[in-house]
């Protein structure tokens, strides 16, 4: 590369290398890492976790951790940052390199209100007026789509929903207008309705600033619809850098290649087939309701308000099927999960296992009843004892349910349920702070699987993971249930991870079913509104798909259960506009060989997918 | 169940690789943090000199010696830290001090451990109005007026070394009971309680195995911070005359008539405060380098 000035990138990073002090000695988390961006252009910069993706960006804004340190060159329009004393670099960071966290609640200071804390920004920068400085915040609210911008600046960080934080976040970083913004992970912590809209705005944002924009993430469907170019980095070093269609059509490196195999795709034609309808039938859940008591205050006086979870939800699961419940956070899908296993107190309903009324059943009766009922949890760490081994932890089913076993059994039953699930038997005296996530869920699925229950709960049980072991764990799910003939409730908020176990899928909205039907016929031909819009918000790593699809955003945020007009957002025709009004409850109605949807207005839900659907404020 | 366990892990630990629990990682810190390994070892000798030293001493802690009176501390007169009023050897007399005062602050806070974490663990895993009646106890217990309750004790039984004893572990309890209900609380939401609650095991056993070992991290930490605070409670006891009886002592009886010869003989005073004030020193050093090695943040 020669030096004229033309041609000289805006942020440009040498040979960078950072190492960290840890109890266990130096580790190096970036090692030779050169990249840079230009004007106008975005860069992702994708990688796993423990990449060094975010360290090499927070070494960019001179952020990193007391321990570590950093060599190499970074330079910004030729100047050297790296090494600035923190009184200069105060200086740049925030004016002329922006940041956007992952977790946009974290980042915003919880005691001031958000436009003060914007204000803030702006004085410290440019030394502005307050009137001037009013303007500039309203405005760049403004420009991420911030509805009534004016209120919301009154408002404090949580008072908003998560979307909106982060578009406060981004507001945050732009207000200075910099050169160069980071955006580390930002639509990870977000559903992805609310991502869809999130990446709309960096992307315009980017058009019509002509920033240069770095965007970490783990996941090539985010990277696919933005970026100009990409970095894959692994174990600290860039694997590859080319152009976004060189990187997703004709990778060159081995694992550039695995990443992309790797990413679950809603397209992908590996439909799993729906199980014969003659096969036992094992659950059967009717009108299940879950109602949580909520404080609501109204002046002085508070009152009591029912916080409705789950409503009125039935369906039936078949030996060895699994079901996928999908739904944006919130949606009720744990808490009905929760509800079948009887892990909360008051529900209604009832829940038939193999015959038998769970709800009926006395504290006796349901526990050895447990023995059949197994979960499996989201996060793999926080669901393990941290202070028992992992052999301790998978022997805890067989002490409670099989005392009469001789410890040397139980002993030889964990040996051979970790070797089945790709655990070394070597291991049973480890604890789980040894392992990494991966092999954490493998340990609770190994607890889950050796009393060989007749259904397995899957409570986003890969959603924490990387898409490489997210995989692997896929794939051993789906071989234990062949082998052990169990069904499987599979819970995510992921579609595209769900069709690739469920033999059908239930889609929830706000506690209640919105469709109900085969895997093929939910991803492929969806029928209600919200199901297109979840849909057509999953990203595909496919950036050509990406650049041209017409999104079906909806508009704002998932309106509050609490508010009894939401539950009709689709049904706007029989809405009565009473926050507090017993309203029309929207049907579950056939639409052929076993496919339900809700009922819905006809004006949300024509054939014709590139419709953009308008939005419910 | 858990010689069931200890059983499996002793068999398995001689062929297979060992895991690193976290209670070996934090001690591996607590010894890397250069105040607290100091500390430890002060204390250990502390506690040494306090079995040991009325043993091997040639005098006895209540031996009157009346042409020896105010001698002051030399090895020629082999009274190594000097005489009381009464001749009696003041090495000694300390050393017995240190007895009485470390067995109180180590039983008293035994006793508060044990209830405190029975009642806060209960209280805090059953919640409802188990824990509403459980708490509101606690709240009374702690309502009541402490110096007042000692006196009363005194006054009708008279002055004995275990009433202080039944008096401080009555006391120190209730915050102890208080700690382990609020990290109970945070750890009954956990997901691996939630497992285990999913696999059928009953409560008590939940609390037994997945909760106490892992609220025994900031207890440890409040233990270490509870012995110098009865020890020091104690002393003042003793120092208002409410303490233990002659010809027993203990560091706060000591320092009491120590600080009322301090012009006359400043030894008196000056070698019970100085390991009074060593042991607590040591003691919150150890429990500060404990709250750091056991902060899972640092993880």
């Amino acid at each position: 590369m020669n030096n004229s000035d033309t041609a000289e990138p805006l942020l440009n990073i040498r040979n960078l290398a950072i190492e960290f002090d840890t109890a266990d000695g130096r580790v190096k988390a970036v090692q030779d890492v050169s990249i840079s961006v230009n004007r106008g252009e975005c860069l992702g910069l994708v990688g796993e976790s423990g990449s060094g993706k975010s360290q090499t960006m927070h070494a960019v804004m001179g952020l990193l951790d007391d321990n570590g340190s950093v060599s190499g060159s970074i330079q910004l329009a030729g100047q050297e940052i790296l090494g600035l004393p923190p009184g200069e670099m105060n200086t740049i960071r925030g004016k002329r390199i922006g940041m956007i966290f992952q977790d946009p609640l974290t980042s915003l200071t919880p005691h001031m209100k958000i436009g003060r804390q914007m204000m803030e920004v702006l004085s410290l920068h440019e030394k502005l007026g307050r009137a001037e400085a009013l303007k500039r915040v309203e405005e760049a609210l403004e420009l991420v789509r911030i509805p009534d911008a004016r209120t919301r600046m009154n408002q404090f960080p949580h008072e908003l929903s998560g979307g909106m934080r982060q578009r406060v976040m981004i507001a945050m970083s732009i207000l200075c207008n910099p050169e160069v913004l980071i955006a580390d992970e930002p639509t990870t912590a977000l559903d992805v309705t609310i991502q869809a809209q999130i990446l709309d705005i960096i992307k315009d944002l980017q058009a019509d600033i002509a920033m240069a924009v770095v965007l970490v993430s783990h996941d090539m469907g985010v990277i696919a619809g933005i970026c100009n170019r990409v970095a894959v980095m692994k174990s600290g070093r860039i694997v590859e850098q080319a152009s976004t269609d060189d990187i997703f059509y004709a990778p060159q490196m081995d694992y550039t290649r695995a990443l992309l195999d790797s990413m679950p795709r809603i397209d992908a034609d590996d439909v799993v087939e729906p199980i014969s309808q003659y096969r036992e039938k094992v659950l059967e859940v009717t009108d299940m309701t879950v109602k949580f008591p909520v404080q609501s205050r109204q002046g002085l006086r508070s009152r009591n308000k029912l916080l409705p979870a789950v409503q009125g939800v039935n369906f039936e699961l078949f030996k060895g099927e699994t079901l996928g419940i999908v739904g944006e956070s919130g949606c009720g899908k744990s808490t009905l999960a929760r509800a079948v296993l009887r892990l909360i107190g008051r529900s209604d309903g009832s829940v038939l296992w193999l015959g038998k009324d769970l709800t009926k059943l006395d504290k006796q009766s349901l526990s050895s009843e447990r023995k059949d009922l197994q979960i499996v949890f989201q996060d793999p760490l926080a669901s393990l004892n941290p202070r028992m081994t992992i052999g301790q932890s998978i022997s805890e089913p067989l002490w409670t349910h099989r005392p009469e076993l001789s410890a040397a059994a139980v002993k030889d039953q964990v040996r051979a349920m970790m070797d089945r699930v790709g655990l070394s038997p070597q291991w049973i005296n480890r604890y789980p702070h040894e392992f990494s996530g991966g092999q954490n869920q493998r340990v609770g699925i190994a607890r889950a699987m050796i009393l060989k229950p007749g259904l397995v709960i899957a409570d986003e049980a890969v959603s924490a993971l990387d898409v490489t072991i997210q995989a692997q764990i896929v794939q051993l799910l789906r071989e234990l249930q062949l082998e052990y003939g169990m069904s499987m409730l599979f819970i995510s908020h992921d579609l595209s991870v769900v069709r690739q176990l469920a033999h059908r899928i239930m889609v929830l909205y706000l506690g209640r079913v919105v469709e109900l039907g085969s895997s093929e016929q939910v991803c492929a031909s969806p029928e209600h509104p919200y199901t297109k819009a979840l849909i057509s918000a999953v990203p595909r790593p496919d950036p050509a798909f990406e650049r041209a699809k017409q999104r079906l955003i909806l508009e704002g945020d998932v309106p509050s259960p609490l508010d009894s007009r939401s539950s009709l957002r689709f049904l706007q025709s029989k809405m009565i506009n009473d926050p507090d009004a017993e309203q029309y409850v929207p049907q579950l109605l056939p639409c052929g060989h076993g496919h339900y949807t809700a009922e819905h207005d006809p004006v949300f839900g024509p054939a014709d997918s590139n419709n953009p659907i308008a939005g419910v404020s | 169940m858990s010689t069931v366990l200890e059983a499996v892990d002793e068999k398995v630990a001689e062929a297979e690789t060992q895991g690193r629990s976290l209670w070996q990682d934090a001690r591996r810190r607590l010894f890397a943090n250069r105040a607290a390994s100091v500390a430890f070892w002060v204390l250990l000798f502390i506690v040494a000199l306090a079995i040991l030293g009325p043993m091997i001493s040639s005098h006895n802690f209540d031996d009157i010696h009346y042409d020896a009176m105010y001698e002051s501390p030399g090895f020629q007169s082999g009274y190594l830290f000097g005489t009381d009023p009464l001749g009696r050897d003041l090495f000694t007399r300390t050393m017995m001090g240190a007895r009485i005062s470390l067995l109180l602050g180590v039983l008293a806070t035994l006793v508060s451990l044990l209830i405190g974490i029975s009642w806060g663990a209960t209280a805090g895993y059953l919640g409802g109005r188990v824990d509403n009646l459980m708490m509101r106890f606690v709240d009374i217990m702690y309502s009541l007026p402490f110096m007042f309750l000692v006196i009363i004790l005194m006054v009708l039984f008279g002055r004995n070394i275990f009433l202080i004893f039944v008096a401080l572990g009555a006391v120190e309890w209730l915050t102890m009971a208080r700690i382990v209900r609020g990290q109970t609380m945070a750890l009954k939401h956990r997901e691996f309680v939630e497992a285990a609650v999913a696999t059928g095991v009953p409560a008590l056993t939940i609390i037994r195995r997945h909760v106490v070992p892992n609220l025994l991290g900031p207890v440890v930490v409040y233990v270490t911070l509870t012995i110098p605070q009865v020890i020091l409670v104690e002393s003042f006891l003793s120092f208002l005359g409410l303490g233990v009886q002659e010809p027993l002592t203990s560091w706060g009886v000591l320092i009491k008539e120590g600080a009322d010869e301090m012009e006359t003989a400043s030894w008196l005073l000056i070698f019970p405060a100085l390991f009074l004030g060593m042991t607590l020193f040591c003691f919150n050093f150890i429990g500060d380098g404990l709250r750091d090695a056991l902060d899972p943040r640092d993880r």
